[in-house]
């Protein structure tokens, strides 16, 4: 089972980001992907900049991804877009894309490139499965709110099909859960997004926002609303490896991913069991949508 | 520009009928699509019915099966869009991409619109479901700024239908998962966003308390109005402030953006509310009714110092009626205003 480093879904400034792929190329984690999903306006990396930190990890042995950005809604974007897929093409460098939205599944299969698909792209039946298959993807992520037994069907149907996919699980960080027009993160500070004054970069955790009784609900990054809980399947390993789950997630967090990393990979060759847990940091955990749970609940595993 | 109109059921079917929409759309009584309500929808009996009072009077029937099916429901959604298909709709609106497969392999010359919540918003992903699955029809996010809109019409290679009256979804439909988040069910996995059954009302020392699965969403004062507790439209804390954190209860109305709709070559205008009573369905679809014949007529709109130029002075009737049957009596341009943003 592989590991996978997710995108990066807050904005940090662009030091911090090459000074955290500089520490990824030495971590147990065979698959990167990088870029800006979020937010059009987070530009400190250009396409090039992010290239050139693509070029660097595939030097250190990493399999790069360049993710798509999720919410597509002007032509500028669909700009941005085209220039990222291009680089799926030989001249491009035949990187691989991760397609987040439709306008990037599209430009992808119109140019018949391989492509993966992120958490966002609606995967929820077999039959949706074996189309983007013929259109040429070759690893998919399974949607965030779907549970252990639509995997293991969707695994039987792989099967069943002989499909040569990849199934890739989000198993540990902040789950993405929704994106708007609006950006929450300059509505809090009471900025028209237009002129946001990148307020969004204060806060590479994200803003917290809970219930009036000081739930944590829900984290606010930009447009994009995060859970407040950390979704985390550290102990659902072995039983993703008997459904011949191919890659597990990890989504970046600011402090602490090494660790996270390290775990995970002791917990898949075994050297740990799930039991013997160090909780990293003071984490309210999640993992409620495993079990086909509200998202937010922690259900006691016997690991 | 067509109208297109909810039916939650057939008395709001009839009704819609009745005040002049050219389209009706329904789902059945099931997960199958994004209104799954207790006591709404239709089964074949009254959907056959609903259809026949349709058609003799010349408008036409949309069913919404637009919700994601899992391997376990497959087969459910499948009979929904064969049964739809059997009892003569006029187009099927449909999210996801197998459903939409199986559609057009099966029932080729029924037409298929993409729903809302298929989610695309831009001309390049309108064009992937054109050519994979022939789609004559889309129903834009409410996402999307006139601007947006705009660029996009002149580029699309299908219709397209856009939100007009009703709720404002603050999220890009079809990929908002934080009602499953807080309970166990989602607009994409069987048609719900903070469903009924999880909601609780409770009248404490601190005001009038709404809860969504135990989370609390709301308190209200005495004498405020308490709304139903949409999990994003709730008073929540950020640092130490206290506040409509994603967005106040309010509702979409773009009966000030009709001309430049119209303008822009969008085919339909829509009316959310599957969910309202048939008096509700029967004065919004009276007055847009009214609003696009005016604007047939071209005596709908405003002079550049925005003064009323409709004939009758309706335009402001028109907005005060629309207002009292809104969320909070608040209406707004959404996110076709930027400044919204």
């Amino acid at each position: 089972m592989k590991l996978s480093l997710g995108p990066i879904q807050y904005f940090w400034a662009a030091e911090v980001v090459r000074d955290f792929y500089r520490q990824v190329a030495t971590w147990p984690v065979e698959i990167v992907y990088l870029g800006e999903t979020v937010c059009s306006r987070r530009r400190e990396l250009k396409l090039d900049d992010w290239l050139e930190i693509a070029g660097s990890l595939s030097d250190a042995g990493k399999q790069v991804v360049l993710s798509s950005q999720t919410l597509i809604e002007s032509e500028g974007d669909l700009r941005h877009l085209r220039r990222l897929c291009e680089q799926a093409s030989r001249d491009g460098g035949n990187w691989l894309i991760e397609a987040n939205d439709q306008s990037a599944l599209q430009l992808l299969s119109e140019q018949a490139a391989p492509f993966v698909t992120g958490p966002s792209v609606n995967i929820y039946n077999a039959r949706t499965l074996a189309l983007l298959h013929k259109l040429g993807l070759q690893r998919w992520c399974l949607p965030v709110e779907l549970s252990r037994h639509t995997l293991e069907a969707m695994q039987a149907s792989i099967a069943e099909q002989v499909l040569a996919l990849e199934t890739e699980v989000f198993a540990y960080g902040h789950l993405p859960l929704a994106w708007s027009a609006r950006c929450f993160t300059a509505r809090y500070h009471d900025l028209p997004k237009d002129r946001c004054e990148f307020v969004c970069q204060r806060y590479p955790e994200g803003l917290m926002m809970s219930s009036q009784e000081s739930q944590e609900l829900f984290v606010l990054n930009g447009i994009q609303t995060l859970s407040g809980a950390c979704y985390d399947l550290a102990d659902q390993l072995s039983l993703m490896q008997q459904l011949q789950v191919a890659v597990v997630r990890l989504s970046p967090q600011i402090c602490g991913m090494d660790e996270v990393v390290a775990r995970f990979d002791r917990l898949r060759r075994g050297q740990q069991a799930p039991s013997d847990q160090i909780r990293l940091r003071d984490l309210q955990t999640c993992n409620g949508y495993w079990f086909g749970k509200p998202g937010m609940d922690r259900l006691a595993t016997d690991g | 520009m067509e109208l297109v109109c909810p039916a939650g059921n057939l008395p709001a079917l009839k009704q819609a009928v009745d005040q002049g929409a050219d389209a009706v759309y329904f789902g059945f009584k099931d997960a199958t699509n994004a209104r799954q309500f207790i006591g709404l929808n239709f089964n074949e009996a009254r959907a056959r019915e609903g259809i026949e009072y349709a058609h003799q009077r010349g408008c036409r029937v949309f069913c919404a099966i637009n919700t994601y099916p899992q391997p376990a429901g497959w087969e459910n959604w499948a009979a929904a869009v064969d049964k739809a298909a059997a009892l003569g709709v006029d187009a099927l609106i449909l999210a996801d991409i197998g459903l939409l497969d199986y559609a057009a392999e099966r029932h080729p010359k029924i037409a298929r619109h993409l729903s809302v919540q298929g989610s695309a918003t831009s001309h390049e992903a309108l064009s992937f479901y054109q050519r994979q699955f022939g789609i004559r029809r889309a129903v834009l996010p409410r996402v999307l700024s006139i601007t947006q809109v705009e660029d996009l019409a002149r580029q699309s290679p299908v219709e397209l239908e856009v939100f007009a009256f009703g709720s404002l979804c603050i999220m890009a439909e079809g990929r908002c998962y934080l009602s499953s988040y807080l309970t166990d069910e989602s607009p994409n996995t069987c048609g719900a966003c903070s469903p009924a059954k999880a909601v609780r009302w409770q009248e404490t020392d601190q005001g009038m308390e709404s809860r969504l699965n135990g989370v609390l969403i709301d308190r209200f004062a005495e004498g405020e109005k308490a709304g139903y507790p949409t999990l994003c439209k709730g008073r929540f804390r950020v640092e130490d402030q206290l506040y409509h954190a994603i967005e106040e209860p309010v509702s979409l109305s773009t009966l000030d953006l009709l001309p430049k709709l119209q303008e822009i070559g969008i085919s339909a205008v829509k009316i959310e509310g599957r969910q309202r009573s048939p008096a509700y369905v029967e004065k919004v679809t009276r007055v847009w009714r009214q609003a696009l014949d005016a604007l047939g007529h071209n005596t709908l709109g405003h002079d550049k110092l925005g003064q009323d130029t409709t004939t009758t002075g309706a335009m402001a009737r028109w907005q005060a009626q629309l207002g009292q049957l809104s969320e909070g009596s608040m209406t707004t341009l959404g996110a076709y205003h930027r400044k919204w943003k």
